[in-house]
């Protein structure tokens, strides 16, 4: 199966599901790179550009909506998560309007633009917005089956997206997948420690799982694409069932998937746990092949993390 | 403008006055000065222009109001209970725990408020929004949006107004309440806009300078909007913060300060006075 960006299945799908009158889709001169190009080309009276001005585009976004109007506003994650933070809080979050935020170039794998451009802090920002709900998909499938879920879905949301063309984790694209918001998906079972990972590092995941296999280690592994409301069901049995946790996030380990569980794990059931995740530093130029290297983001981090968390059961 | 027609406005005017002294007292917080300066602007709107009505709050065909200056959510409740929207006694409960007149406007909780507002420079983007979303659905509402000359301040304002001009929005009209005040004095010398007017035309909208409380004034500016075709209208409504109570006028002192009783009790007699009068030529 070949590669894919989210980016890519988020552009294909609003081509795919838009074709209604109520669907309108902004972009802050990003179009080609956020893919909402492919919805302009199809649809181009019902998208609009609205320059590099994100703050304005959040809100003009929260008045389309008004006029019963299912408005994706897209842009790189940094603009859309963190300039334009206050818009997406008072102009939409407040009064819960109909609005998703499709942010793309989250993460340290948007590559050579360096720091200024790798969004670390967006689910940590988004998640803290009472009315938001944040999702982030792992492949082009779930992407897809996200983008249907928040557009027949009434309310704000947050979708993380990524630069980097990535393996398929669900089967071909246009397959039917399970997906429902706040239910995550068990991708592989076991019951020594249950590895929770979101985005593209469910892919590095997966690898680091065959790994552990290989040492007579069986984890399981959960792609946690719904990060709020994050699936506590899920993460409570995992604690019961296997006694450790490690999870695994392309984001600061403030505030993201790392910190969702633990807040779940001591308020119902505790059990070791370690989070994987940027240590709290900026990212760097480079391909992100490499930068996932340097940055720790690699399947055998994950191993060695897993190892360190069974250690201590 | 009719001579009845202009006195019922001044009537409206009047009651609202009294209804933001009423509210902003028994809160004991909230911001008089820019709700008085603004509030003929309310009372052409919501006292004569705008298609809306109480019984659909909702009406897709309606025409629309953004508050951008939220703060100035005494001068929109106090039209919107003028209008039919809630009863006006809800006033005396403004900001209070349990009422739905939060200190700025919520969409959510107030029948007839079209935007939650209060964060400065947003009102006016989500406005943009509407009137997009007007023109692609064809619909002939107009949008209607109320600006401080302080709020300027704000870039997003100006993302806003370019915005709008690119997308040749004439079916939106927005007001500035230039009263020359913000919180910590004169906009000149807290942050100088400049001339509003040029930067306002140098952003493509048309513009039109007028006495911000002169009814008929107004009105010829509303107009003349309706008329500009292929570009926003903004007009630049010159007022007096804190107008109708005389030790409240030009005062920045007044911009979120809420009278003592003694004060409210002057002001009342002041607003009191001036609807007596009104009331009596009607």
């Amino acid at each position: 199966m070949s590669k894919m960006a989210t980016r890519e299945a988020y552009g294909k799908a609003l081509v795919e599901f838009g074709n209604r009158d109520d669907v309108v889709v902004l972009d802050a001169d990003l179009s080609k790179s956020t893919m909402t190009t492919f919805f302009q080309k199809a649809y181009p009276e019902r998208h609009f550009n609205m320059g590099i001005a994100e703050g304005n585009m959040m809100s003009v976004a929260a008045g389309m909506s008004t006029c019963d109007k299912t408005v994706f506003a897209s842009t790189f994650a940094i603009f859309a998560a963190e300039r334009a933070l206050e818009q997406v809080r008072n102009s939409i979050c407040y009064p819960n309007l109909n609005v998703k935020v499709c942010a793309t170039h989250s993460g340290i794998t948007v590559g050579e633009d360096g720091a200024s451009h790798q969004c670390i802090e967006d689910l940590a920002t988004m998640r803290a917005l009472p009315n938001m709900r944040v999702i982030q998909p792992c492949d082009a499938a779930s992407t897809r089956a996200v983008i249907r879920a928040v557009m027949d879905t009434e309310g704000p949301f947050y979708v993380r997206l990524g630069r980097l063309a990535v393996e398929g984790v669900y089967g071909e694209y246009a397959d039917d997948i399970k997906f429902e918001i706040g239910k995550a998906n068990t991708i592989r079972e076991g019951n020594d420690i249950t590895i929770i990972a979101s985005g593209l590092m469910v892919q590095q995941s997966i690898a680091a799982v065959d790994m552990l296999k290989a040492k007579g280690i069986n984890a399981r592994l959960l792609d946690m694409h719904t990060i709020k409301p994050i699936d506590v069901a899920a993460i409570e049995k995992a604690s019961m069932d296997t006694g450790a946790i490690v999870t695994v996030e392309e984001h600061n380990i403030f505030g993201g998937l790392g910190s969702a569980v633990a807040e779940v794990l001591s308020e119902t059931r505790p059990c070791i746990m370690k989070r994987v995740g940027m240590m709290d530093v900026f990212g760097k130029s480079g391909k992100p092949e490499a930068l996932l290297q340097i940055f720790n983001l690699t399947p055998e981090s994950i191993v060695a993390a897993v190892e360190e968390t069974i250690a201590k059961k | 403008m009719e001579k009845s027609t202009h006195l019922q406005l001044k009537l409206f005017a009047a009651r609202m006055r009294k209804l933001i002294i009423e509210g902003v007292y028994s809160a004991q917080s909230g911001h008089p000065g820019g709700s008085l300066s603004s509030t003929e602007i309310f009372a052409y709107l919501y006292g004569s222009k705008m298609r809306v009505d109480p019984a659909t709050p909702e009406n897709p065909d309606r025409d629309r109001f953004v508050l951008s200056k939220g703060h100035c959510a005494p001068g929109l409740y106090a039209a919107l209970s003028q209008r039919g929207f809630f009863d006006p006694c809800n006033i005396k409960d403004f900001r209070k725990c349990g009422s739905m007149l939060q200190g700025h406007p919520c969409r959510a909780c107030i029948p007839g408020v079209d935007m939650s507002t209060g964060s400065l420079g947003q009102g006016i983007s989500t406005a943009v929004g509407m009137a997009m979303m007007g023109k692609l659905d064809k619909k002939d509402y107009r949008v209607y949006s109320i600006l401080g000359d302080g709020e300027l301040q704000e870039g997003q304002v100006w993302e806003a107004l370019m915005s709008a001009a690119h997308y040749k929005l004439d079916n939106l009209s927005a007001f500035i309440d230039f009263n020359g005040l913000q919180i910590d004095g004169k906009t000149d010398d807290v942050m100088s806009l400049g001339s509003i007017e040029a930067k306002v035309s140098a952003f493509g909208w048309h513009m039109i300078p007028v006495d911000g409380h002169d009814f008929e004034a107004i009105e010829a500016a509303v107009t003349e909007a309706e008329n500009t075709k292929g570009k926003p209208t903004m007009v630049v409504a010159k007022t007096h913060k804190g107008k109708g109570v005389s030790f409240m006028e030009d005062q920045a002192g007044w911009h979120g300060k809420a009278p003592n009783q003694q004060e409210y009790e002057q002001a009342m007699a002041e607003l009191d006075a001036t609807l007596a009068e009104l009331e009596v030529q009607a």
